[in-house]
């Protein structure tokens, strides 16, 4: 009885000593880490005075502004501008604040240099947002109040660099005016805009820089046309290239008189075939025109004479120029040989000699180089250094100096496309005894100074060293595959077509690899990557071989285009195989079939609506054919408001060599198109693991989930309401969800929300469906879970007839029987609004589920599904208690401490990816956008393991502590039994 | 003299609860203004601990996004009439979002109301609701933590064991101890044999 009660007194001690999911402080990057990167560069200016910090600033396509370390390439300060609020470009005015220009040249934003806070904002009216150009002069004296000059539109704005106001504003023409070049003549206060009005006029304008008066102004119109390039090669000379881009058209513009000459390209460059493209440079004299195989350097030496100097063979690359004083300025030109790059630098008074020549041995995945930035630096022999940005064609960023890489920067990581994960080889065995030794004494170690830390024993530098431990934990960066599946590769495919393979341990970069078909060629001009499958996962029988990761891209944008295959290997990064299909991809459909390699089979369905079967063996067409009258699928045609299903089938004789299926239309749903338009559409994870079909509730009862991986959630808007929130108003906005089942089409429930809208945000698990949506009535952002039980099951409950024999449980689950389902739905508020949505996935499915919120603060919140239960109420009975349902609220909470990115911002966030680890507890959680952000979460607690908090050593303790109280009893009990026996 | 002149715009906002922004002179639609304010926040900046430094003003889930200037203002610029969200991101703070409704009828009247609460603001400016703690506290060492872990239990158990069980046999029937010893003595003797 006693020992009953002391049980229960232990039980009770333990659960109400439950840990909770949050983190402590200094468990942070034990099981998580975090990137920052910025994208592929646009713009960069450096900021290299003598006195303070040495600076790059750089502008991004991911439009991000940010400030890096000259000497580490670490961010000093980075923001991240809204999507449509595209950076145009960049600049440093007064040498403290940075100036961007975004938005089609009309918003300028003055930050300050040292810590990235915003100065000033001004807001530029421009008739419509085109090509913009950003002016700072480059006034050495900079107690002055420098105007900072803005060309966008057909306007011209002058605004005070210190505070953003308007100092004069000047509209040029009412025409489309785009101005291609601004200069201003050394110590003169007249400004040169020079421009096209449409097509074929060429204007210049001779502007008053402190007024905005323009003092002069001349056109002329140019018969065949400009292609809207021009380079500017002296102070009275431009050169254009015209429509066709044959011809170069160089343009006088002294004193007001406008007088146009043609060359022809071929008779001056004779290998010239295709079309030219004009570098933006602005050398004194000289030109760097682009040709398909060279860039070639021109020399301006009159209106009508032009002599080439140089032709470099493509890959290659050439600065912008470098003002190094007056009358001198250096560019650079870095030239691929192989798996080298030649850098030289040169003086545009000398082009014949080079004033510097390097070599840099070059990691082949990082492909072409695709932009340089120069920048110079005194020697100590009072001699001009130089140094180069080098943004590569994978979007990486290096900075070279003195023939080395200094430091280099992976920002292709930055925009993620597709991501998989990949287990780690098997350990090998035969590991050696001094190892194991030298690991045990250290593991001892460890967990003496942990002991020590817990009991707040530790000194400063024990505490130092027990972080320094935890964090560089050999076992969790090991590159083997680990009892609990924690260790993993994440294989991430980024848009400039590299695939890198990220061990789940610390982030590092397991392996690299730009794919020759994802980049540009002669076959394809643009190509596009556009997810990553796993292809072949080998256990069993093909243990000894690598897995392998299939990645799928398109030649051009079109879905047109023809597809592109590639097969890598996931260990090493190998490419074994990559071809341009004959045929386009507009779906692909990994099959949970595997041939007798354990390759996967994936079905292509091309723009045709033909299914192509991958692998093209013999041996998958087989399984593959038994397997066919059960495959179904359906396309959603947004565009139209359509939503077709279908299977597949044969028509006439089947070749074997190319395995092309033709779709049946089975059923198809069409929206009404005036009152709806298809906004979102969500399915389950195919992968998704279910434990049990039965649902047990309060009182012994048992509900049944209707669980069917063919469930298709459709969300539907009004068109009114299918823009930005404000758009509309709450009664003319609508929202539908539906869930559809994609085998037979039937449509298992409809509601309607009024007055909500989008953007919806949704994830489908189990047998529900959870959206995110904005309210307009209540104005404040709600989301709804709608579950589905299966009633046709709701019988067998009893017993009398399990035993009769009269139950249904062996009848076969399909599609085809009419399901009879009851829907159980509620909704919350919520607080924010949504970026990205996904569900915690285990191995077994056992685990209770949490959902996984990106927010628009670019952090991941997580959420029980026990907040998200349609069975709430306000006042639970005590068994619903029992059975852990929560009182209704009206809103979802938002506990700060169940951020699992804790104190982190994903910057930028556009996706999260979950994957089970073998442990059934644990989820790993992968989040991308800018950032990167990996850890693991134990949605109900880590119930199978001992936490990485587990002190060891105070186990150790207790046992010996208890040993001892052992031996103390026995010899006193000896002692006592030896005084009775004497008595 | 900054003071002042801040007082001076409360009081004139104050007199009029709905001038929170005019139309501005460029574009279509109107400029909404206004502040975010951070215990601790000086009004020359943010001060040591510049935590607002990060953070972003959102306008309709992502439609625009600004930033805050070193005072704390920030200003959306071309914003159609009608209603609109207004979302404030920063590490560190919870921020409810702000319902802002620009009248068509009457151009520049506007009225903001916090959504979480329903509180109406009578000037667009923006407090944290909290301060957000993303860790958890590690409590110190005590002994009462020290007994709830299970090694703790299992001494106490333990030490249970050991002091209390001699004391439940004492109670018992010495009779009956008796006979148990005799059994146990009986069940012992083919082993020591």
């Amino acid at each position: 009885m006693t020992i009953r009660a002391c049980l229960g007194l232990m039980i009770l001690l333990l659960f109400s000593s439950t840990i909770s999911t949050a983190l402590f402080e200094d468990q942070v990057g034990l099981a998580d880490w975090h990137q920052k990167y910025i994208g592929k560069v646009k713009h960069a200016i450096f900021h290299t005075q003598k006195t303070g910090r040495k600076r790059v600033v750089v502008s991004t396509e991911e439009n991000v502004v940010a400030s890096l370390d000259l000497r580490t390439g670490d961010i000093f300060w980075r923001h991240v501008l809204g999507e449509i609020d595209r950076i145009d470009q960049v600049d440093i005015t007064l040498g403290k604040y940075v100036v961007t220009l975004s938005s089609g040249g009309s918003i300028l934003r003055a930050w300050n240099l040292p810590d990235g806070q915003m100065i000033w904002e001004s807001i530029l009216q421009v008739s419509a947002p085109s090509k913009s150009l950003l002016h700072v002069p480059a006034n050495m004296n900079v107690g002055k109040d420098n105007l900072i000059l803005v060309f966008g539109g057909s306007s011209i704005h002058a605004l005070s660099s210190t505070d953003g106001q308007i100092v004069w504003r000047k509209e040029l023409s009412t025409n489309s005016l785009e101005i291609q070049q601004v200069f201003q003549p050394h110590d003169s206060d007249i400004i040169y805009a020079l421009g096209f009005i449409g097509s074929s006029e060429f204007v210049a304008y001779y502007v008053n820089y402190k007024t905005g008066e323009v003092l002069q102004q001349s056109k002329a119109s140019f018969k065949s046309g400009f292609c809207g390039e021009a380079s500017l090669a002296s102070d009275d000379v431009i050169v254009a290239l015209d429509a066709s881009r044959t011809y170069l058209v160089s343009i006088s513009f002294r004193n007001g008189v406008i007088n146009f000459q043609q060359i022809y390209i071929p008779d001056l460059i004779p290998e010239f075939f295709g079309k030219a493209t004009l570098l933006p440079s602005k050398y004194n004299g000289i030109l760097a025109v682009d040709i398909a195989s060279s860039i070639v350097l021109l020399r301006v030496k009159g209106v009508n004479e032009l002599e080439i100097i140089e032709k470099i063979i493509h890959p290659s690359a050439i600065s912008d120029s470098l003002p190094l004083s007056k009358e001198q300025q250096a560019f650079a030109i870095l030239q691929h040989d192989e798996s080298r790059i030649h850098f030289k630098v040169k003086f545009d008074t000398d082009l014949t000699s080079e004033v510097l020549k390097e070599t840099i041995q070059m990691d082949g995945q990082r492909g072409n180089v695709e932009k340089v930035f120069i920048n110079n630096y005194i020697r100590t022999d009072r001699t001009h250094g130089f140094r180069v940005l080098v943004v590569m064609e994978d979007h990486s960023l290096l900075l070279v100096q003195q023939g080395e890489i200094v430091w280099s920067r992976e920002d292709g990581l930055a925009s993620i496309v597709d991501s998989t994960t990949s287990e780690l080889p098997v350990e090998k065995e035969g590991v050696s005894v001094a190892e194991v030794e030298h690991s045990l004494f250290e593991w001892l170690k460890g967990h003496f100074l942990k002991l020590k830390g817990t009991l707040m024993l530790a000194s400063p530098d024990e505490v130092a060293a027990i972080q320094a431990i935890r964090l560089k934990s050999f076992e969790k960066n090991k590159m083997t595959r680990d009892h609990n599946g924690f260790r993993k590769l994440i294989i991430v495919l980024t848009r400039a077509g590299k695939v890198l393979a990220l061990h789940t341990g610390d982030g590092r970069i397991v392996w690299s690899v730009l794919l020759p078909v994802l980049r540009k060629s002669e076959t394809c001009g643009n190509p596009f990557a556009l997810n990553v499958y796993q292809w072949q996962v080998p256990h069993h029988h093909a243990m000894h071989e690598n897995p392998s990761v299939l990645v799928v891209g398109r030649c051009g944008h079109n879905f047109d285009a023809p597809g592109i295959f590639s097969i890598v290997d996931a260990y090493t990064g190998k490419v074994h195989n990559s071809l341009v299909l004959e045929h386009s991809v507009r779906h692909i459909m990994p099959l949970p079939l595997t041939d007798s390699t354990e390759q996967h089979l994936h079905i292509v369905i091309d723009n045709n609506l033909h299914a192509h079967l991958y692998p093209k063996t013999s041996d998958s067409v087989k399984i593959f054919l038994d397997e066919m009258p059960n495959i179904y699928w359906y396309s959603v045609e947004v565009g139209k408001n359509i939503i077709k299903g279908y299977s597949l089938e044969i028509k006439g004789e089947l070749d074997m060599a190319e395995n092309v299926f033709q779709p049946k239309e089975l059923w198809s749903i069409v929206f009404p198109s005036k009152s709806e338009t298809i906004a979102l559409t969500a399915t389950r994870k195919m992968n998704e693991i279910v434990h049990t079909q039965a649902k047990i509730i309060a009182d012994q009862d048992v509900m049944y989930k209707y669980i069917s991986k063919n469930i298709l959630f459709v969300a539907t808007v009004a068109p009114k309401a299918s823009g930005e929130i404000g758009s509309a108003t709450p009664e003319e906005a609508w929202l539908y969800a539906y869930l559809i089942d994609t085998v037979s089409g039937r449509i298992l429930h409809r509601v309607a929300h009024q007055g909500a809208q989008g953007p919806i945000h949704a994830v489908v698990s189990e047998n529900w469906v959870v959206y995110h949506y904005f309210n307009l009535r209540a104005h404040r952002h709600e989301m709804s879970v709608i579950e589905i039980y299966d009633q046709s099951r709701e019988d067998n409950k009893d017993v009398w007839k399990l035993v009769l024999g009269k139950h249904n449980l062996t009848t076969p689950i399909s599609s085809y029987s009419k399901p009879d389902v009851t829907v159980k739905s509620q909704s919350y508020f919520f607080t924010h609004s949504v970026k990205s949505m996904a569900v915690t996935a285990t191995a077994k499915g056992i685990t209770s589920k949490q959902l996984l919120i990106g927010t628009i603060g670019d952090q991941v919140l997580a959420l029980d599904k026990r907040f998200l239960d349609p069975r709430r109420s306000v006042n639970p009975t005590q068994s619903e208690k029992e059975e852990g349902i929560i009182p209704l609220t009206d809103s979802l909470p938002v506990v700060p401490q169940s951020y699992v990115t804790h104190a982190l911002q994903v910057e930028g966030l556009r996706g999260i990816v979950t994957t089970p680890a073998k442990l059934e507890s644990t989820t790993l959680v992968f989040s991308y956008g800018v950032d990167l952000f990996f850890t693991r979460i134990a949605p109900s607690r880590t119930y199978d393991s001992l936490t990485e908090d587990f002190s060891y050593a105070l186990l150790l303790l207790t046992i010996v502590a208890l040993v001892a109280a052992l031996l103390v009893t026995w010899a006193l009990s000896e002692k006592k039994e030896l005084r009775e026996k004497w008595r | 003299m900054k003071l002042a002149l801040l007082l001076f715009l409360v009081l004139v906002s104050n007199f009029l609860p709905s001038s929170l922004a005019a139309p501005s002179s460029s574009g279509d639609g109107y400029a909404i203004t206004g502040r975010v304010k951070v215990e601790g926040m000086t009004s020359k900046g943010f001060g040591a601990s510049s935590k607002l430094l990060n953070a972003k003003i959102i306008l309709n889930g992502g439609q625009n996004v600004t930033f805050v200037r070193a005072d704390g203002y920030f200003t959306f610029h071309n914003v159609p009439a009608g209603t609109h969200l207004i979302e404030v991101a920063a590490l560190g703070y919870f921020f409810s979002p702000v319902r802002v409704d620009i009248s068509a009828r009457f151009p520049g009247k506007i009225q903001a109301a916090l959504t979480e609460n329903r509180k109406a603001l009578h000037e667009l400016i923006l407090e944290p609701l909290r301060e957000e703690q993303y860790y958890e506290l590690r409590e110190p060492f005590s002994i009462m933590s020290f007994l709830k872990s299970p090694m703790g239990l299992m001494m106490g158990f333990m030490l249970l064991v050991i002091f209390v069980m001699p004391k439940l046999v004492e109670n018992m029937d010495p009779e009956e101890i008796r006979r148990a010893q005799e059994e146990m003595r009986t069940n012992f003797l083919p082993r020591s044999s």
